[in-house]
């Protein structure tokens, strides 16, 4: 049982035959190549598999693929734009936001997507934005600076 | 995950009829939170899935004579941030604001999280608390329920084979009220709660004295539910000590919880006593608000 959906990845269009029980995640890693996406948990509680769903935020480990036929997703291979890293994940690096890696594609992208609606969160917006992205080594102060220092480059 | 056929209707009547020919062997579909993680733990395995996503109209919050209909739909996000719902009800669209996180929140839906039918959900705390019904569809008919008819064991809703959840219906507070949801959250902000309460009280004219309140306890039992002991005691009283502890103690002798790794059995029912004394005095501090401040 398969179905061919259409997806637009990063602005570009695909069309992909999936079974149906194909999740979001799966797609982007195994059909699409998109391997940034990581599985973590598995059921949408640690943030690694975070994407964007037509702008908004989702765990992709526990959306159907056939559930984003028709629809726009950005994964963190769509952040940078040609050679030139997103701010968030410019600062990321320069702050030190990250230790092993493993997390940090769906922290970019989810605090990409906070600071597409509140360019200009609180330290306290950041971490109720953030709380479901988990990192088992900055203690999180790291990342949170990091979230400040891009949006402080929006400021300026 | 089992392979499973997927249907993607464009109207209403095209998934009921999808439902009643799969009946038992078919499961509705929405953001999907719920129900692909269970797929995921194998949990249940149906041999169809009937998406509502592309159905026109199960989405949106209307307002008509003193009821605000939610439809099937809606996200808990946008629930969250309806700012007509924010200034009505906010006690519901801060419960909704309080499930997991962002990301859940983007995809679940209204009716999912009562189709869903676990206890430990937020939503259908609030709603019970404020005496919400919810419409039931099904090829050739439709009926209504309240909500603690809907609600029948651990995932277990009043619903038939071939039923659809496609709006939920919730009265205003009358005047001189307030609402409240408490959840205690030891571990950590997207966690389940290890009791949860909601609450409402409606005052006398003179604002001292409660004429109604209902508390509504999740968490804490098979299925979200009433504790009508405690409610009772309210009509007519005052808020003290000696009315917060006589309530939490009624609400007690109601719950019947599970011990797991949130707390055991025994500690949940003494936290139960705390939250309702907290989503009490919480209420009242609000339909205070209220009485001063009248709409």
């Amino acid at each position: 049982m398969t179905r061919v959906i259409r997806l637009r990845v990063n602005g570009a269009a695909h069309d992909v035959e999936v079974p149906t029980y194909r999740t979001l995640l799966d797609c982007l890693r195994n059909d699409l190549g998109l391997t940034g996406s990581k599985e973590g948990c598995g059921v949408g509680v640690c943030g690694a598999c975070t994407v964007l769903l037509d702008g908004k935020m989702i765990s992709s480990c526990i959306a159907l693929a056939v559930f984003a036929d028709g629809r726009e997703v950005t994964t963190v291979e769509g952040l940078a734009e040609d050679e030139r890293l997103h701010p968030v994940q410019q600062a990321f690096m320069d702050a030190g936001g990250f230790q092993c890696g493993i997390c940090t594609p769906g922290q970019v992208v989810a605090a990409k997507a906070l600071l597409d609606t509140t360019p200009h969160p609180s330290d306290a917006e950041i971490r109720e934005w953030m709380l479901g992205n988990l990192c088992r080594c900055t203690g999180y102060y790291k990342i949170v600076e990091s979230i400040q220092a891009a949006a402080q480059q929006n400021r300026s | 995950m089992n392979a499973f056929e997927y249907r993607a209707p464009r109207a209403l009547d095209e998934a009921l009829a999808i439902l009643q020919e799969f009946g038992d062997d078919a499961r509705a579909i929405a953001g999907g939170t719920a129900l692909v993680t269970m797929m995921r733990q194998r949990l249940v395995r149906p041999g169809c899935l009937v998406s509502l996503r592309d159905i026109p109209g199960l989405d949106g919050i209307e307002a008509t004579n003193g009821v605000v209909r939610l439809g099937a739909l809606v996200t808990h996000r946008e629930a969250e941030l309806s700012p007509w719902l924010g200034e009505r009800l906010p006690v519901l669209a801060d419960t909704f604001r309080r499930v997991g996180t962002v990301r859940i929140r983007h995809m679940a839906t209204v009716g999912g999280a009562l189709a869903h039918a676990d206890p430990n959900q937020d939503p259908p705390v609030t709603l019970l608390a404020l005496d919400a019904r919810v419409d039931i569809r099904r090829a050739g008919g439709r009926r209504e329920l309240a909500l603690g008819e809907f609600f029948r064991d651990y995932y277990e809703t009043a619903l038939e084979p071939g039923e659809l959840v496609a709006c939920i219906t919730v009265p205003l507070l009358p005047a001189s009220s307030g609402a409240s949801y408490v959840k205690f959250l030891p571990r950590t902000a997207d966690d389940y709660a290890t009791v949860a309460v909601a609450a409402t009280v409606t005052l006398e004219p003179d604002g001292e004295r409660c004429r109604e309140g209902r508390i509504a306890l999740g968490s804490v039992a098979p299925t979200p539910l009433r504790a009508r002991a405690a409610e009772a005691l309210l009509a007519g009283e005052r808020l003290d000590e000696r009315l917060l502890r006589a309530a939490g103690e009624a609400a007690r002798g109601a719950v019947d919880p599970l011990t797991d790794h949130r707390g055991s059995a025994a500690y949940k029912r003494e936290m139960t006593l705390v939250m309702v004394g907290r989503a009490l005095t919480q209420a009242w501090d609000a339909a205070r608000r209220a009485v001063r401040i009248p709409r």
